[in-house]
């Protein structure tokens, strides 16, 4: 038995990189300190769903094909289309990511990654405000106050909590791990009393548990630190938090705005805003105020639904305000592993963090015109390229059905849903798994991707299928050697 | 015959750690396609459309409809909200409108959802060649 230390789990954004991996005979028995997401990746990634052989689309059916053949095949796709897409980039490493920003150029194609469909608009926002933010770990130290905005960290960043906010014990913030559990065995009491009530008085059921209505939240006067979760779910992300503030979906920008009156001492002159009682955002905005350090981590629910981009503008300029009385910071809770870094990659390489368009030579981003899901909705496309990422499960149908309809490559270890209506499917390996590469994290940490185990015979990293589709084109085009 | 039942709703999309973990498993496994084939309701709405944990229901919006399995939501209440998560189910009935930035609406779409106990959930592979002729 052997077992490999400080291993950094290549799935969400959270790139946990404390994963101990047991191995045996070469091969992943056991994973430790990995979540649910994190663990089922190592265990699991060589299941039976995995792609072993390359494969093109032959009068309607997938044939086995050499690599050479796939990578020709593909080759020839995007060296003969006008304007073909290159989308996905946020699963794979950075070392990929820089020689597909090299394809895009050649094929003057769009190269486009999944922030675009998750935390684009706070990118465009970021881009015209600024953002004041700092590292995770100045965060699990110092942060008295944590805020998850239309974020559901327990499901979808699951350690997330545990390591770099509430439940981390910090050198100046303490866990509050224990409070949560004296909360959750006096709810369990109170239901089982509500229970054995019910019963005996009513025999029916109480529409709203007492428990679930809004109430005096108490704890948001200790001095210890406080989680607030606001989001139009009750989530539950949200059951752990000291103070839940459910929001009517798509009225987060009249909230964030409420809530930035009350900062500046502003007087509110209706009882409810976004469903919620002002004396309750009162309340809110004077923790906010009273904190040393505080932290607002959005997710996608603000970037996916009413104002998009001007609810992240409301959101970093309430964290403004907030510097105006204390100190405050604000983070994006990115989705995947190395989202992060496919955008600091882009912006390296082009000045444009996604959505950059080099059908006119040089780059061009103008996202709403250049990225992936409008070029898709407006037919323009006549060719694409999908790499570690799984559009048709992800984007809206109408985009897919043009995806569908022009030749499509895909990259990726899994016969995901994308896969299963290409016409070029290329396996690769998984980096973090069975290739090294680099990846950042949500707070712009660059951290290493190890390789633990090798790939299945000729099966190839994303970075050098990439690499030999590009050497492809250039040949086809004739344009230097190797 | 009696009127169908028939509600009004706001529709959420989102991650659930079940589609989380289902993803590692393989997008064609079991888990992920039973992960995302559901619809969460609040249990306030399953009495009003009279139908039970794991019914067939359809959701429809202006932009498409789908057949998925109602589940008794445990974080109620949100009567009037329904929650799919993220994945080929949600893709049918999403807002595809960017405004103009590159980013579909996946929440908060208006919706209606019906009882459906007589229409069965596609599999994957059909729900490919149903949308997109090609799988
Ligand atoms: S929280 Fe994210 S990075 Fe950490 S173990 Fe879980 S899936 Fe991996």
């Amino acid at each position: 038995m052997e077992i490999v230390k400080a291993v950094t789990c290549p799935v969400c954004g959270s790139l946990c990189d404390d994963i101990e991996v047991v191995m045996e005979n070469g091969k992943i028995v056991d994973v430790r300190n990995a979540c649910a997401a994190g663990a089922a990746k190592f265990l699991n990634y060589n299941c039976e769903h995995r792609i072993l052989k390359p494969l093109i689309r032959k009068n309607g059916e997938f044939v086995e094909v050499s690599l050479d053949e796939a990578i020709r095949k593909a080759a020839e796709i995007l060296a003969n289309a006008s304007y073909p897409i290159l989308y996905g980039w946020s699963s794979t490493s950075c070392e990929a990511v820089r020689v597909g920003l090299e394809l895009a150029e050649e094929i003057g194609g769009v190269i486009d990654n999944t922030s675009t469909v998750c935390h684009g608009p706070s990118i465009l926002s970021i881009q015209d405000v600024g953002i004041p933010s700092c590292t995770l770990g100045q965060i699990r130290h110092r942060a008295d106050l944590v805020v998850y905005w239309g974020s559901n960290p327990w499901s979808a960043h699951p350690r997330h909590i545990e390591r770099y906010t509430a439940f981390s014990e910090g050198r100046f913030q303490k866990s509050t791990w224990r409070r949560y559990l004296a909360k959750i065995r006096a709810l369990i009491a109170k239901k089982k009393l509500e229970r054995a009530f019910k019963r005996i008085f009513f025999k029916r059921e109480i529409s709203v548990p007492p428990h679930l209505r809004y109430e005096p939240p108490p704890f948001l006067e200790r001095k210890e630190r406080k989680l607030i979760v606001i989001d139009v779910r009750r989530t539950k992300s949200a059951e752990i938090a000291d103070y839940f503030i459910k929001v009517e979906p798509g009225k987060d920008y009249e909230l964030l705005q409420a809530l930035r009156m009350l900062i500046r001492d502003q007087e509110i002159e209706t009882d409810k805003v976004a469903g919620v009682p002002v004396e309750y955002l009162e309340e809110v905005a004077d923790v906010m105020v009273n904190c040393d350090f505080g932290i607002l981590f959005f997710g996608v629910g603000l970037t996916m639904s009413g104002a998009k981009m001007r609810n992240i503008d409301a959101a970093i300029c309430l964290t403004r305000d907030l510097n105006m009385r204390t100190k405050f910071v604000i983070m994006p809770m990115r989705g995947h592993f190395n989202v992060t870094g496919a955008n600091v990659v882009s912006t390296w390489q082009t000045g444009y963090p996604f959505a950059v368009d080099f059908s006119l030579g040089y780059p061009r981003y103008n996202p709403g015109e250049t990225s992936v899901v409008d070029i898709l909705l407006r037919g323009e496309s006549d060719a694409s390229l999908i790499i570690a990422s799984d559009p048709a499960s992800s984007f809206p149908k109408k985009a897919v059905e043009h995806l569908a309809k022009t030749p499509l490559i895909v990259i990726d270890p899994h016969m995901n849903v994308t896969a299963q209506i290409a016409d070029v499917v290329i396996p690769s390996a998984f980096v973090g798994i069975e290739a090294e590469g680099t990846a950042y994290r949500m707070d712009h940490v660059p951290l290493p991707l190890k390789k633990i185990v090798e790939p299945p015979e000729g099966i190839l990293p994303d970075e050098e299928i990439v690499r030999r589709i590009l050497v492809e084109v250039r040949r086809l085009k004739g344009i230097g050697g190797s | 015959m009696s009127l169908k039942p028939k509600l009004k709703v706001t529709l959420l999309t989102g991650r659930t750690i079940e589609q989380g973990v289902g993803k590692e498993h393989g997008k064609s496994s079991k888990e992920y396609l039973e992960s995302v084939s559901i619809c969460y309701i609040d249990p306030e709405d399953m009495k009003k459309l009279g139908i039970k944990n794991g019914t067939n229901v359809l959701v429809s919006t202006d932009y498409g409809s789908v057949v998925v399995k109602a589940v008794k939501s445990k974080r109620f209440p949100h009567a009037g909200e329904i929650f799919i998560p993220y994945g080929p189910w949600a893709n049918v009935v999403v807002n595809p409108e960017t405004d103009g930035i590159g980013m579909p609406s996946f929440k908060g779409v208006p919706a209606t959802i019906e009882p459906a106990p007589e229409q069965r959930i596609l599999s994957l592979a059909e729900l490919l060649k149903e949308q997109y002729g090609k799988g």
